[in-house]
């Protein structure tokens, strides 16, 4: 007995030990301070990134380039990595000295948590020319007011088309308005015996590889949050109206035979892609399909195009959805001088920046790297940078808590597709209140 | 007459001796304690006090009392959803693969000949990783271009989408489960073995079926083991994400890591978002690790409850040494 009291006081200890090692959390820095005077940049960093193979290469390349411009800085880089592995690591205080990110998703939370250093103070210092970069790219790379990541190129979205397919139905030019675009997509699609799609013109589910709300949103010009940070998609009628295309759209060409098409698709980022496999005429991607076509299907003779728009909105055509990589200066990074150099060389040097557009085909951020002639761009690349500098292409606001309220949306599209929504009105207004909480769990009470 | 209070001389030393031992106990159960400290209670105490805070592990977590909880039972679109799919895998996929490991067990005893292969192809599967299992069931199943379509098309049956498809989903992760039972199998075989044969031949004498044999033989002496696998089991499944998440992305057609698979998690329809599942999106992809927390917290509780509730029922089941 007296044994058990004992060990019942020794485990007793420890839990109140462990209790009291919880108030040692972590803490943060959120603070803007002043930039250290400027130096020249030093000893060694790590730099974080998620791409592998070919794009792993570009990447490598550049950096090489900025360790030869900058003798006394050594990089160490790591591929292949994301963004909770990127966060976690912060949290531990064992983050790389510089991320980057595939993410827009996450300025609101690294910046408002100081999970990535404010960088005001160090463009500031340097002079930096902010306008220099698009607004657009400027609006996703800061969270309310505060600036802690900068634009490493970006991605744009349009639709591709497969020009032989089109040639063979009779059509010369991609679709400009919705209604062009049915008319083709019905006529484009190929069915077998059985009833069974063989070819899809277009498969209009909200699933399909890039085919997502977020990226078909500019082209009905809608808009995801209120400016004081609240749903908008049930007051806005243009997620109605897209919702409502896309079910006519399905309707038109077999939702039960496109949903068996959609469930047999190969996977999005191997040689399996259906457009690739020629098995769509047209799809919703970003530019850096160009690349993926070349290296896995270079026979498919494809062109690319903005998106339509609804037949009242012809003006608006041209537009589409941007978004883009990001970088930014870990808390606690042991060489931030060193760090915020490799941000700039990345992100405002455009011999850098068009030599890492030509190598992984992504849209570079700048003005001048826009317009040199030495970013190399045929006519279906032309059209992305075409739709990134068009004053209508919008990109998706960051919260704090990444993008629930696109996951929310997502899962009620799932919903509307599979036929389970039948007041439309009343379920995004029970959608926005969803989202309106949602929000809020991430709030100060 | 005086009455002298304090304790006798010998006590002394014996109070030395005692110090002394739990000295020793201390020093020899100072690893465990350790042990103890930092991998669980350090970590439970901490999760229980995260949930009842907003906290996105980089910046202080500030208490907001019961906001967790409350969005949990009222709020949340999916924590219902979760829950509910976490279950149908609790109550079909666990025992599902209790019992085919049980049988295959018992087929294994009565083997004469060729025991030690059957046995290592039956145990094989156990040890594919559940990322790898989970692939090529994937391809199996896949409604386009995978064997089992390609069979039953062969027979005139337009094959289901599987993955794809809300109604077939869970079934095919049930049958990715019952291929994997060999650690259970293993278990119940090493038990089997040790069922003393006298027992059976006492009751073959008496005239006891084969039926009356498992019933009033085996069972009642694999009890224990039963109640170990069935516990460990239900843990195991209310911690089913894995799969779910390998599963999801291929069907969704998004396998890889840098496009991010948040909005694929659960496809189709939300059923394969298991209670694992949905409390990863919410910490990590969210950021709500407060909340993470309090789902932690009540999966912990329903861990207890099934714990409890299996622990008094096999009494009932399986005989009142069930339990001890």
């Amino acid at each position: 007995m007296r044994d058990q009291r004992f060990l019942f006081r020794a485990l007793t200890s420890a839990t109140v030990l462990a209790l009291a090692l919880v108030g040692c959390g972590s803490g943060s820095d959120n603070g803007s301070k002043a930039a250290p005077k400027a130096s020249k940049p030093t000893g060694s960093i790590t730099f974080w990134h998620f791409f592998t193979d070919r794009e792993e290469k570009a990447i490598q390349a550049v950096v090489t380039d900025f360790e030869t411009a900058n003798p006394g800085v050594k990089v160490t880089v790591k591929g292949g990595q994301d963004d909770e592995k990127m966060r976690q690591a912060i949290a531990a205080g064992k983050g790389p000295d510089v991320g980057l990110s595939y993410s827009t998703d996450i300025v609101g939370n690294f910046c408002s948590t100081g999970a990535w250093q404010d960088l005001e103070p160090l463009i500031k210092r340097d002079k930096v020319a902010m306008d220099s970069l698009l607004p657009i790219v400027r609006s996703y790379t800061e969270y309310n007011g505060k600036r802690c990541s900068m634009p490493m190129l970006a991605d744009t979205y349009g639709l591709y088309y497969n020009k032989k397919m089109l040639a063979a139905a009779g059509y010369t030019s991609p679709p400009k308005t919705l209604s062009e675009f049915d008319a083709m997509v019905v006529k484009l699609t190929k069915k077998n015996k059985d009833g069974s799609i063989n070819v899809a013109g277009f498969v209009p589910m909200l699933d399909f590889y890039e085919n997502s709300a977020a990226h078909l949103a500019p082209s009905w010009n809608a808009t995801w949050l209120t400016k004081d940070g609240k749903s908008n998609i049930g007051s806005d009628p243009a997620w109605k109206a897209m919702l409502e295309w896309q079910k006519s759209l399905a309707d038109k060409i077999g939702a039960k035979e496109l949903q068996k098409f959609n469930a047999k698709k190969g996977e999005e980022f191997s040689a399996d892609n259906a457009f690739q496999k020629q098995k769509v005429a047209m799809m919703v991607d970003g530019e850096y399909r160009i690349a993926f076509i070349k290296d896995q299907a270079p026979g498919v003779d494809f062109g690319t195009a903005p998106f339509p728009v609804p037949d009242d909105q012809a003006s608006r055509y041209g537009a589409g959805y941007v978004t883009g990589n990001i970088m930014g200066i870990s808390k606690g990074s042991k060489n931030p001088e060193a760090a915020w150099a490799l941000i700039k060389y990345l992100t405002v040097n455009n011999d850098a920046i068009i030599k890492l557009a030509n190598g992984i085909k992504n849209v570079p951020t700048t003005h001048a790297a826009l317009a040199s002639p030495k970013l190399e761009v045929d006519a279906n690349f032309k059209t992305f940078i075409d739709i990134f500098q068009n004053p209508g292409s919008q990109t998706s606001p960051s919260t704090g808590n990444g993008a629930v309220y696109q996951n929310q949306f997502g899962d009620f599209v799932d919903k509307w597709q599979r036929g389970q929504v039948t007041n439309l009105d009343a379920g995004l207004k029970t959608l926005d209140d969803q989202i309106n909480k949602a929000l809020a769990l991430g709030q100060a009470p | 007459m005086t009455l002298t209070l304090t304790s006798p001389p010998v006590a002394a030393p014996l109070r030395k001796r005692r110090r002394r031992q739990h000295g020793t106990v201390l020093l020899l159960m100072g690893p465990w304690i350790l042990g103890f400290l930092i991998f669980f209670a350090y970590p439970l105490v901490a999760t229980v006090w995260y949930s009842f805070t907003r906290f996105d592990l980089l910046s202080p977590p500030s208490f907001v009392g019961l906001r967790n909880y409350r969005y949990f039972l009222f709020e949340d679109p999916n924590s219902w959803k979760s829950l509910r799919n976490t279950l149908w895998f609790v109550i079909f996929m666990m025992p599902a693969r209790l019992i085919s490991a049980l049988l295959i067990g018992q087929l294994l005893v009565k083997i004469r000949r060729g025991g030690s292969i059957y046995r290592t192809i039956f145990f094989l599967p156990s040890l594919a990783p559940p990322v790898a299992a989970t692939i090529a069931f994937a391809f199996l199943f896949n409604p386009g271009t995978g064997a089992v379509n390609a069979l039953l098309g062969r027979f005139g049956i337009d094959g289901p989408l599987w993955l794809s498809d809300p109604a077939y989903a869970k079934p095919v992760l049930l049958a990715l489960g019952v291929w994997g039972m060999g650690d259970v199998m293993v278990i119940f075989l090493a038990a089997l073995l040790d069922v003393p044969n006298d027992q059976y031949e006492a009751a073959g004498l008496d005239g006891a079926n084969a039926v009356q044999q498992f019933r009033y033989i085996t069972l009642p002496n694999l009890s224990p083991v039963l109640l170990f696998t069935a516990i460990t089991g239900v843990i195991q499944t209310l911690q089913y994400f894995t799969q779910a998440a390998v599963a999801s992305s291929l069907a969704a057609g998004v396998a890889t890591t840098g496009g991010g698979s948040a909005s694929s998690l659960g496809y189709p329809d939300g059923a394969t978002l298991t209670y694992p599942l949905w409390l990863y999106q919410m910490g990590f992809k969210n950021f709500y690790l407060g909340y993470a927390c309090a789902m932690g917290v009540i999966l912990l509780v329903i861990s207890l409850v099934f714990t409890i509730f299996l622990l008094r029922r096999s009494a009932a089941f399986l005989g009142p040494d069930a339990a001890r």
